[in-house]
């Protein structure tokens, strides 16, 4: 689905969000309030200047609309692989947009993310993956890399990889990978438009993957680690 | 013998630790003991480390107590698996005495960040990317709740990928020389695009393009130190006050900042040519000026964020 045919079907009583190149930007209504929609569409690569064109509107929405919510729309292929971005501080200006998140959702403002096509790594990290609520159509494909980078990297051949990939969700790209280890809340299909209205009034500003990843089998240990390290006394 | 220099550089995760909080004061959560491993390694038939390759646990500074971890580049790199960063983002929740009623822990002065790691860890890349987000978000919610979170980069891995993120939201980053911070490594970007993009063997290229002196001349860094443990120490020290709130106006100077750097900056091709546009003189000589006349000559120059 594009950005265009997306936009239609999640806001079918019109919206005045601008595809500006890779940049989505502007407002639609969510349960009859208006809501700020920041996104990437394209199949993104996020740059220093699309990351940093994305903090510019959520700092926007904080200064000029509080407590207005926020829908995140996400469809990159990662950061952007370049030796200018790695000059400028690309990481710099990444952190910068996950920081301007956080100052919204403690200011009050809701914070849903949609992965409407492709999410990889560090384009991801910053953007969707600060949301309260992290959604994703069931058509979308999330991932750090393709499985044969992966064989390259890791030494493990890729039909080894493909095979495990059949019963272990912890490596191989994939929306419902996501969902069992709880990266995801849950996959969308069908109507859009009331899943998303459903998404604002469930937001929750607790951080509750782990408990979902424990729950859905795909992350066993993550949970009770950080229980352990939270409060085991020391002697 | 208290002037005898250690270097960062080439100490393991534990001796960094140990030499860098007051003497004896360390005590280790989830120590290798308890066999907190990887639950995904054994499937791709990887050795597992009893730590997870990360050291976590409580100590003191100067007599402060703090929270303290150390990622040890020697096993897969330092990279964030689902223990590694359960043990991160634990940390985290720690200092802020989420869950814990705060009985049996002080709040700590201060969460330190020994910072050492490729990123996520390809083997379990989608359990090491959703605990990458939730390292950002606890040290977020511990900033939010007034802990000082400080970053120490100096280790021959540097630091990338989503620990380069993870970085970057501290209140203070610490660097040496020899430091690297960034996003893609440079074998990533060469991989990618070619050598012609970014030669990822050209040594001088990489150290000025993600390496100390160019992050702190950038204000990406907040203090360069030497390679020596205890000028990290020193440094950590003089950071346990620097508080930097998360604010609309905070983030509104930070924005400034970068758009300021995209404007000036933008068009360099290179480190050097940035530097001369800040105005340091002879940057061709800055690669060879030790940390002591490196901070003189940057000191009319650098950006201050």
């Amino acid at each position: 689905m594009n950005a265009a045919e997306l936009l239609a079907v999640l806001f079918p009583e019109g919206h005045a969000v601008a595809i500006d190149g890779d940049f989505l930007h502007g407002t639609g209504s969510i349960d009859g309030q208006t809501a700020s929609v920041i996104g990437t569409t394209n199949d993104a690569a996020i740059g220093v200047e699309l990351a940093f064109a994305m903090a510019v509107a959520v700092l926007r929405t904080v200064r000029e609309h509080p407590g207005r919510a926020i829908l995140l729309l996400i469809d990159t292929q990662g950061q952007r692989l370049r030796h200018r971005d790695e000059l400028l501080g690309i990481n710099a200006y990444m952190a910068h947009l996950a920081k301007c998140l956080e100052v919204a959702r403690r200011a009050g403002h809701r914070i849903v993310s949609l992965v409407y096509g492709r999410a990889v790594s560090g384009g991801y990290l910053t953007s969707g993956m600060m949301a309260d609520g992290c959604y994703a159509l069931a058509s979308a494909e999330i991932s750090v890399m393709n499985l044969p980078a992966m064989a390259r990297i890791t030494k493990v051949s890729q039909e080894r990889l493909e095979e495990l990939a059949e019963s272990s969700p912890v490596f191989a790209p994939g929306a419902v990978n996501y969902l069992k280890m709880g990266g995801l809340e849950s996959l969308w299909s069908g109507d859009l438009a009331s899943a998303l209205c459903d998404a604002f009034r469930r937001c929750d500003p607790v951080d509750h993957r782990r408990e979902r990843g424990q729950e859905r089998g795909g992350r066993t240990r993550a949970f009770d680690v950080a229980r352990r390290v939270r409060s085991d006394a020391i002697d | 013998m208290a002037n005898m220099k250690h270097s960062y550089y080439e100490a393991h995760a534990r001796q960094r630790l140990y030499g860098l909080l007051d003497e004896g004061s360390f005590k280790e959560l989830l120590p290798p003991a308890a066999r907190a491993t990887s639950p995904h390694l054994p499937l791709l038939d990887t050795p597992v480390a009893f730590d997870d390759g990360v050291i976590v646990g409580e100590g003191q500074l100067a007599g402060r107590p703090v929270l303290a971890a150390s990622q040890e580049g020697g096993f897969m790199g330092g990279a964030v698996g689902e223990v590694h960063g359960a043990k991160l983002t634990g940390l985290f929740e720690r200092a802020t005495g989420r869950a814990s009623g705060r009985t049996t822990h002080p709040p700590p002065a201060a969460v330190l960040l020994l910072l050492e790691s490729g990123g996520v860890r390809l083997h379990e890349a989608n359990a090491g990317l959703i605990a990458v987000s939730e390292t950002m978000r606890a040290l977020l919610d511990a900033r939010a709740a007034g802990i000082t979170v400080i970053g120490l980069i100096g280790s021959s891995v540097g630091c990338f990928g989503g620990m380069g993120l993870v970085a970057s939201c501290c209140d203070t980053l610490v660097m040496s020389e020899e430091g690297r911070l960034g996003m893609s490594g440079p074998e990533v970007i060469e991989t990618a695009h070619g050598v012609e993009e970014f030669d990822s063997r050209d040594r001088a290229l990489v150290w000025r393009t993600t390496g100390g002196k160019h992050r702190y001349l950038c204000g990406d860094a907040s203090v360069i130190v030497e390679d020596d443990i205890g000028a990290f120490r020193e440094a950590a020290i003089a950071a346990l006050d620097r508080k930097r709130p998360l604010t609309l106006e905070t983030l509104a100077a930070e924005q400034a900042i970068l758009e300021t750097r995209l404007e000036r900056f933008g068009k360099s091709h290179d480190a050097l040519d940035v530097w001369r546009a800040l105005g340091v003189e002879a940057p061709e000589g800055i690669a060879l000026l030790d940390r002591d006349a490196f901070v003189e000559a940057a000191s009319k120059a650098r950006i201050e964020a």
